[in-house]
């Protein structure tokens, strides 16, 4: 057997507190391809940068061909024979496609002020391997994102590493798209590289990788064939949760009438990618309705279409009335009040301020109740009212963007992906606290989240977004059976 | 590349452009004052100060507000060198552009390891330094009054002229050239995205770092160049922020990441503010005000909008 290309050993690497890759090591032989995937959040992206060299591991080794290149710079790493094809490309617009390739074929040089010669010749053969002959003296704003997407392959083409790491290759291509991607991908195992796809589920990579490594919280979880990794139960518990209680009241959706929230056919483009695409769903007074879906699926884009951020085509209806061409401002002042995944707190404020700046608008009688309702549902915050929000726990901070979003008393509450980066303990008690939530008050929520275990105890209806597109809407008890296996 | 059609009219469009403005400025000496001639001269340095400019802020995309620090190195060292020792008048500019750009790269290795603004506020910082410390030494700098320099290239407006016309082409062809060089497109992918450009080898942290040493050169150079044409130098024409100010507005105005647009924007300047000068305390406010509205309407600059890619597919 020949000896790996690339070979990753007891990496590590903690930010401030939190470890965000532990002892994680895997090899990569000449052409194979490794599929690395984990949640939002995992650490999978994290471990590509400690091989690129964009981020320093506290621990652990990088060999590539045998030379340990850990911690190395970036541009040392890549002339060590590393090469990153990088999700977003921000390629030279002023330049031609053809001198974009030429830029990776140039050396470290200071004094090199003309290319060399022969690398016309090279950029060409390699523009037509990637399929890009047609577009060689186009520039980059005129082209189509797939063939952006082909323009980054071809830079890292052009450096011929030894080892290719490619961080989520499909993300925003359509499915004719993804089949010539995975052709080029394919290429690389024939020239006997060693390529590490980063991806977050596995249905994706599948058909490409031939073994896959499955990471949770920093940690490995499994590892082998895609198959096997599928039928893993820790993945599958990571991914679609384990047993799930479910507390569906049917009733409200079958209620007469125009619905709360009326979304139809809504798509959102960013420049060239498809972020939505005819999305269709409703939320009727009350109810709880969680959208599920991985990073990327497009359920941010939804929310900020709703709220009134994005610029959209279709129709979002509330309460009766379009809100096409109303301020954010004044979507949020007639009762969409949307949570972001951000959080978005004043660090720098009390926790008390950060709420008494949620219930502006309210008369003082009233804010000082909502207040003391809210640190009821949320008895944390209580011990910690003096104390700044940047100080907080991850948990208690979520805790506290949801309280401020609730003092704005909202008709409609969006939560954009609340677990995002949380512990597992932290997740019960927030979960409690919606629980408490939807029984104690009439609410009405519109939940995104990829962690299911967590969208679907509260939820009455849920819906699937994937790939920009609603793929599953059903009750949270045919969910498992009907759309489970898709999400993996 | 030298095939397709595109492309060469962009390029023949730069060249026209250069080739008319050259022809205007070559016989502008047989029809204009010598004042409108000095005025011209000036504005040449100028344009040389606002190339080397744009050459950081358009290309390795770090923006330095301290643009006169480099310029001041220059323009003081070749002043104070000449009233010592009295060597030639090439001697003084080359020791000055060297000096500022040993000063840039002092300035420039613990500066650039600075990420977002800190970069910028250093390199403000510097100017006031300088500016300080000429006036602290105020013994030998001349202090806030400024210095006369011993020596001055002619005082002949129209040999004066000359000598700016082709100090600004000499330069402006070698850092034209450089920004359309291997390295030149190396600085910019470097500038727009340093990570990507790391992982495609290359040193980001040399590459600009070398650019800040070329701007910190022709800067000195020309700041040394202005001495010996003004035949006095003072901290309010040469280390000042408000001029770090002006020559920011020329590349914007001209265009940055264009080189050649720099040299617009500074004539512009300069020349607007000399011609506006009977409005008294209003020039000033007028000429910002044109300025404004050229970057509001033309966000790429004047020479960026004509040149703008694809504007025509």
């Amino acid at each position: 057997m020949t000896a790996p290309l690339l070979e990753v050993a007891g990496l590590r690497k903690r930010f401030g507190g939190l470890v965000a890759v532990n002892d994680i090591g895997f090899a990569i032989r000449p052409g194979e391809i490794l599929g690395l995937i984990g949640p939002n959040g995992s650490g999978k992206s994290t471990v590509m940068k400690l091989i690129m060299g964009i981020e320093k591991p506290n621990a652990g080794s990088v060999r590539v061909a045998g030379t340990d290149i850990a911690g190395w710079p970036t541009h040392r790493a890549a002339r060590a024979g590393v090469g990153l094809v990088f999700q977003h490309s921000r390629p030279l617009n002023r330049q031609t496609v053809l001198e974009n390739i030429k830029l990776a074929l140039l050396p470290d040089s200071l004094l090199r002020l003309a290319a060399a010669a022969g690398v016309d010749a090279q950029a060409r053969e390699i523009a037509g391997r990637v399929g890009l002959s047609q577009v060689l003296h186009r520039h980059p704003p005129t082209l189509p994102f797939a063939d952006l997407r082909r323009l980054e392959l071809a830079k890292v083409i052009a450096r011929d590493p030894a080892v290719v790491l490619i961080d989520e290759p499909f993300a925003g291509l359509t499915s004719a798209e993804v089949a010539a991607m995975s052709e080029l991908i394919a290429q690389f195992r024939a020239h006997g590289r060693a390529v590490l796809l980063v991806d977050h589920n596995v249905k994706g990579v599948a058909a490409l990788v031939d073994r896959v490594l499955a990471m949770y919280l920093g940690e490995r979880i499994a590892e082998g064939s895609a198959a096997e990794v599928m039928a893993d139960p820790t993945v599958r518990r990571v991914y679609l949760g384990g047993r799930i209680e479910i507390h569906a009241r049917p009733g409200l959706d079958a209620k007469p009438g125009r619905p709360l929230l009326d979304v139809s056919d809504l798509s959102v483009l960013y420049g060239k990618a498809q972020a939505l695409q005819l999305v269709s769903l409703h939320v009727r007074e009350q109810e709880f309705v969680s959208v599920v879906g991985l990073n990327g699926a497009g359920k941010t884009t939804l929310f900020n279409a709703i709220s009134g951020f994005v610029p959209y085509s279709g129709e979002i209806v509330w309460g009766g009335v379009a809100l096409r061409g109303r301020s954010a401002a004044a979507v949020a002042r007639g009762g969409i009040v949307q949570c972001p995944e951000s959080r978005e707190l004043f660090g720098d404020m009390s926790v008390r301020e950060n709420l008494e700046l949620g219930g502006q608008h309210l008369t003082s009688a009233e804010r000082a109740r909502q207040f003391a309702w809210l640190l009821d549902l949320f008895p944390i915050l209580r011990e910690r009212e003096r104390q700044a929000a940047r100080t907080l726990s991850g948990g208690e901070q979520q805790m506290l963007a949801i309280a401020r979003a609730l003092m704005m008393q909202p008709r409609l509450l969006i939560l954009d992906e609340p677990t995002l980066g949380l512990a597992p303990v932290i997740l019960e008690q927030l979960s409690n606290a919606l629980g408490h939530l939807r029984r104690t008050t009439g609410i009405t929520v519109l939940l995104g989240e990829q962690n299911v275990t967590f969208a679907l105890p509260h939820a009455d209806r849920v819906y699937v977004l994937e790939h920009a597109r609603i793929v599953w809407e059903g009750p949270p008890a045919r969910f498992a059976a009907e759309a489970g296996a898709a999400y993996l | 590349m030298r095939d397709h059609a595109m492309r060469r009219l962009l390029h023949s469009r730069v060249a026209w452009i250069v080739a008319a403005a050259l022809a205007v400025a070559v016989v502008l000496p047989w029809w204009m004052s010598a004042y409108i001639l000095g005025v011209l001269t000036t504005a040449y340095y100028f344009g040389v100060f606002a190339m080397s400019w744009d050459l950081l802020f358009g290309f390795a995309g770090e923006v330095n507000f301290g643009p006169t620090f480099l310029i001041g190195l220059g323009a003081y060292t070749a002043g104070l060198l000449d009233n010592a020792l009295h060597p030639p008048i090439a001697v003084c500019v080359v020791v000055g552009a060297l000096v500022a750009m040993l000063g840039g790269l002092l300035l420039a290795v613990p500066a650039l390891r600075l990420r977002g603004p800190y970069f910028g506020l250093v390199t403000l910082v510097a100017v006031l330094l300088l500016r300080n410390a000429i006036i602290i030494f105020a013994g030998v700098t001349g202090g806030e009054i400024g210095m006369n320099v011993s020596d001055v290239l002619s005082i002949d407006a129209t040999t004066n002229y000359w000598i700016g016309l082709v100090f600004l082409v000499v330069c402006g062809v070698i850092l034209f050239g450089l920004s359309r060089s291997a390295v030149g497109l190396i600085l910019q992918a470097s500038g727009q995205d340093a990570i990507q450009a790391a992982a495609l080898g290359f040193n980001v942290t040399k590459h600009k770092l070398a650019a800040f040493c070329v701007s910190a050169l022709f800067s000195g150079l020309a700041g040394a160049m202005l001495v010996f044409y003004e035949g006095t130098v003072s901290v309010d024409t040469v280390v000042d922020i408000a001029i770090a100010v002006q020559i920011i507005i020329a590349v914007v105005l001209g265009g940055r990441r264009t080189i050649l647009g720099a040299v617009i924007g500074a004539i512009f300047l300069i020349l607007a503010g000399e011609l506006l000068r009977p409005l008294g305390q209003l020039n000033t406010l007028v000429v910002a005000a044109v300025a404004l509205a050229a970057i509001l309407f033309f966000p790429d600059g004047l020479l960026g909008h004509a040149l703008r890619p694809g504007r025509r597919e």
